[in-house]
């Protein structure tokens, strides 16, 4: 069990059939298999240039300073293209082309830029399969959930924001309300397509233009959706996309000729970009652009001892493993109730041995590889102060996938103190803190004692206890007996630390609009 | 008095689903499929069932595929068992003894007012009592579904205790006992669990009533899902919840209780689903003295067990398949 799945084989453990075999001697019945799963890569070839540049104004563009970067697969380290690095010069021309776009898609009638926002919807919907191998080979995540999660999700956003771009006048209760003109979205590397989608969904919808930035290691497939953008019609220079490192996404922060910054990331650079964009100079008379920052977290998951218990431990897996942990909500942050925490640990220690690390291609991997070398450094040093700070270290199942690649098995600390580095920290790995808890207004204080706010979980069979907690947890998105569950007709947003702003719903079209 | 933990429904369904979502083909498929076969309580439960039909059911457990060695170039295994009302009990146990094999076949009989139990508890008492006499190796009773809506728990688990009594032989060793809980009729999943919780505790207050017996003597029960006369039978998240009550009770024991979904499993691929479900819950237990399954019981006959009929020749069709690429037809299987 939990074999590797590239190591998989059936052959070795299975009885084998008797040599000269006769109906008198048929094999023993009792004799017993030991279930392995052969490899099953999802095996759609999808097409990949040596290089991308820039996107601006309609076509890929060579970036000024001709320099490019390798973009890798962080399951085998192998380069998968190079892409554009994007200098201020690069910006601007991204900017000026956004601007010049801006007025004609401004003025287009609504109904026509739904329009074009339902094709790109069942567009991604077709080209399903291509999109979700594409963010797997580039960002490590698992096959499943990129075929089963992330290019769901984005074309729902799409089809969301679609339906809304035509009836915008009763969005508002009324107001009168006007785009906002030119946006720059600068996006992270944990879901790179849906996150494109959550950002230019909307602000598209709203009759605004675009300048997007991917994550440095994950720009694939956000370029795949600018492709499949103009393929259905999107006029040029409404979404232009600049390619690069962190400096790239300064000098977007930082353009003067912004309506609006929105930003998905770290709440280290959130609060870079926040002061960037304050102090921006800007022309006499243009006010400072839009800010919203959906940025990290420590969410608490709250699991009373009147739960469903093994489904609770469903709800922490999903929590937690979900993209190996590199998820802004994850619930890292456990608290449970004390009668049952030794029940929890070991229902935990069993059902990680299930969990299936490996080859992110896989249809049976569950835990694909983390993305970058840089960030598996970070997270395998949490694990070590949180050994010397004293905490104990699970790490059940088989062995991680040995060669190239980076990964970390799916783990958990127990003897977790909250004033412990990785009680406090967001870790963005697959790496649970739990913790106990004896009282429900216990729970609260542990629960709200972080300077983040993004999410929260509570399991309890009891509906009124529910209703209680959650009222009582200063969290942007409180889950009820499930986890990670996201809808685009749900905010989501941070209290405290964790940004500000929403994205999704109607509060999300918000952010895309000035009202009168 | 038994404690169960709740049971929420909407994470079970798409716990049981995400089993369903492996992809398992070639050699793993071959394997589970062989598997499946070898774990087949190969069933007939039809007013109609003759003699005869039972002598074809046993030689078909006994011989799944004639053809195997020519088409397949392996010797499948047999069934593990046939599953029979009590008036055929003893032509399948004849039927059996002259069925040349160096495996046991197993005969599990219904019994206890099969399928409602709407009996008298001496009715089925004395139902079980003539099974076990005329050769029965395994007892299949229904729980009293009417006594349990009503909450009168003790009862139930009473009848239960005084069933497995009743599955003594006369030489003092037991008849295997697998109680069904009819899931279809206690409709929620918190009731599956507490159903099942209940009779596995009962069955083993009679166990400790006979300490000097060897365990595979005693503690070989099943608890089972469906008679396969109700609608809704067998489904994945009944079987998980249930499968969830026997790891929690060898965690709580080192007790291994035995599982059986019976009823609605009609094709291969929902067998290989139902394994995938064993494989991924109870493997990471890790029992001693289960190595060849990697220390998982429940990947074995004798903890594990498919009630079906038109299972078995399905399965055969796909392992036919896999071979030769081709499907063949349905004539070319035995009836059972």
């Amino acid at each position: 069990m939990t074999t590797l799945s590239t190591t998989s084989s059936t052959a070795s453990t299975t009885p084998s059939p008797a040599t000269t075999p006769s109906n008198h001697t048929r094999p023993h019945v009792t004799a017993a298999f030991a279930i392995n799963y052969a490899p099953a890569p999802e095996t759609t070839k999808v097409e990949i240039l040596p290089r991308y540049g820039h996107f601006i104004n309609g076509c890929f563009v060579e970036p000024l300073d001709n320099t490019y970067f390798p973009t890798i697969n962080p399951a085998n380290e192998t380069t998968l293209s190079h892409i554009a690095q994007g200098s201020s010069r690069d910006v601007d021309a991204a900017v000026k082309a956004a601007r010049k776009a801006h007025p004609a898609w401004a003025a287009l009638p609504a109904l026509e830029r739904g329009k074009i926002l339902f094709r790109v919807a069942r567009r991604i919907q077709e080209r399903a399969r291509e999109l979700a191998v594409l963010e797997t080979l580039d960002s490590g995540k698992p096959i499943k959930e990129s075929r089963d999660v992330d290019v769901p999700l984005a074309a729902a956003h799409f089809f969301y924001h679609a339906g809304w771009a035509d009836k915008l006048d009763h969005a508002f209760s009324g107001r009168p309300w006007s785009p906002l003109g030119v946006c720059g979205q600068i996006i992270p590397w944990n879901f790179p397509l849906l996150m494109a989608a959550w950002k230019l969904a909307p602000a598209l919808a709203c009759g605004n233009t675009i300048v997007l930035k991917p994550a440095e290691t994950t720009s694939l497939t956000a370029l795949r959706l600018a492709e499949i953008m103009h393929e259905v019609g999107l006029p040029k220079g409404v979404l232009n996309i600049v390619t690069g490192d962190g400096k790239t996404g300064a000098a977007l922060a930082c353009h003067p000729d912004l309506n609006k910054v929105a930003f998905t990331g770290s709440t280290d650079v959130g609060k870079k970009i926040a002061a960037a964009v304050a102090t921006t100079a800007r022309k006499p008379g243009t006010h400072t652009p839009k800010l919203t920052l959906e940025l990290g977290g420590k969410s608490p998951h709250i699991i009373f001892e009147d739960a469903s218990i093994d489904q609770a431990i469903e709800g922490i897996i999903s929590g937690i493993y979900f993209n190996q942990g590199e998820v802004c909500c994850a619930g890292s942050r456990l608290l449970v109730q004390e009668p049952i925490l030794q029940t929890l640990i070991t229902k935990l220690n069993l059902r990680l041995a299930s969990l299936r690390v490996g080859d992110p291609i896989d249809k049976n991997t569950d835990v694909g590889a983390i993305n970058s070398r840089a960030q598996l450094n970070r997270i395998e040093h949490y694990l070590r102060v949180g050994q010397d700070e004293g905490a104990t270290l699970h790490m059940p199942g088989g062995p991680s996938p040995t060669g190239k690649g980076f990964w970390c098995k799916p783990c958990f600390f127990t003897d977790v103190q909250p004033s412990h580095t990785i009680a406090r920290d967001e870790i963005f790995g697959p790496v649970l803190s739990v913790m106990s808890f004896r009282t429900p207004d216990e729970a609260i204080s542990r629960a709200n004692n972080t300077p983040f706010g993004l999410a929260a979980g509570i399991w309890t069979d009891k509906g009124s206890k529910i209703f209680e907690i959650a009222k009582a947890l200063k969290a942007g998105v409180i889950w009820c007996n499930t986890y990670n569950k996201f809808d685009p007709s749900s905010p989501f947003g941070g209290y405290k630390e964790s940004g500000t702003g929403r994205e999704g719903g109607v509060q999300g079209l918000k952010a895309y609009v000035n009202l009168a | 008095m038994v404690r169960s933990p709740t049971v929420d429904a909407v994470m079970a369904h798409e716990r049981a689903a995400s089993f369903t979502k492996r992809s398992i083909k070639n050699a793993s498929k071959e394997a589970m499929l062989r598997l499946a076969l070898s774990m087949l309580d190969l069933t007939t439960l039809e007013g109609k069932d003759s003699h005869e039909k039972a002598r074809s059911l046993c030689h078909k457990a006994r011989t799944p595929y004639p053809r195997d060695l020519d088409v397949l170039g392996i010797t499948l295994p047999s069934c593990a068992a046939v599953c029979v009302y009590p008036a055929l009990v003893r032509t399948c146990k004849e039927t059996l003894a002259r069925v040349s094999g160096t495996t046991p076949i197993n005969v599990a009989s219904v019994a206890t007012g099969f399928p409602s139990g709407q009996y008298p508890l001496e009715v089925r008492l004395e139902d079980t009592r003539r099974a076990v006499a005329d050769g029965a190796d395994e007892i299949d009773m229904v729980i009293s579904r009417g006594l349990f809506l009503a909450g009168k728990l003790d009862e139930v688990a009473h009848e239960i205790r005084a069933i497995k009594r009743a599955c003594m032989r006369l030489d003092g060793s037991f008849a295997h006992l697998k109680v069904i809980l009819e899931t279809g009729e206690l409709e929620t999943l918190d009731n599956v669990r507490l159903a099942s919780d209940l009779s596995i505790h009962a069955m083993n207050d009679v166990a400790r009533e006979f300490p000097d017996l060897p365990d595979g003597h005693i503690h070989s029960d099943f608890i089972k899902t469906s008679t396969g006369k109700v609608q809704p039978a067998a489904t994945m998240p009944v079987t998980l919840v249930m499968l969830e009550a026997i790891r929690d009770w060898y965690l709580a024991t080192g007790n291994v209780v035995g599982m059986k979904p019976a009823g609605g499993i009609r094709s291969a691929k929902q067998a290989v689903h139902y394994l995938v479900m064993v494989h991924e819950t109870m493997s990471p237990l890790r029992v001693p003295g289960y190595e060849r399954s990697l220390g998982n019981p429940w990947l074995t006959p004798a903890y594990f067990r498919f009630g079906a009929s038109t299972l078995c020749n399905d399965i055969l069709r796909q392992l036919v398949k896999l071979k030769t690429g081709r499907y063949v037809a349905a004539h070319d299987f035995t009836d059972a």
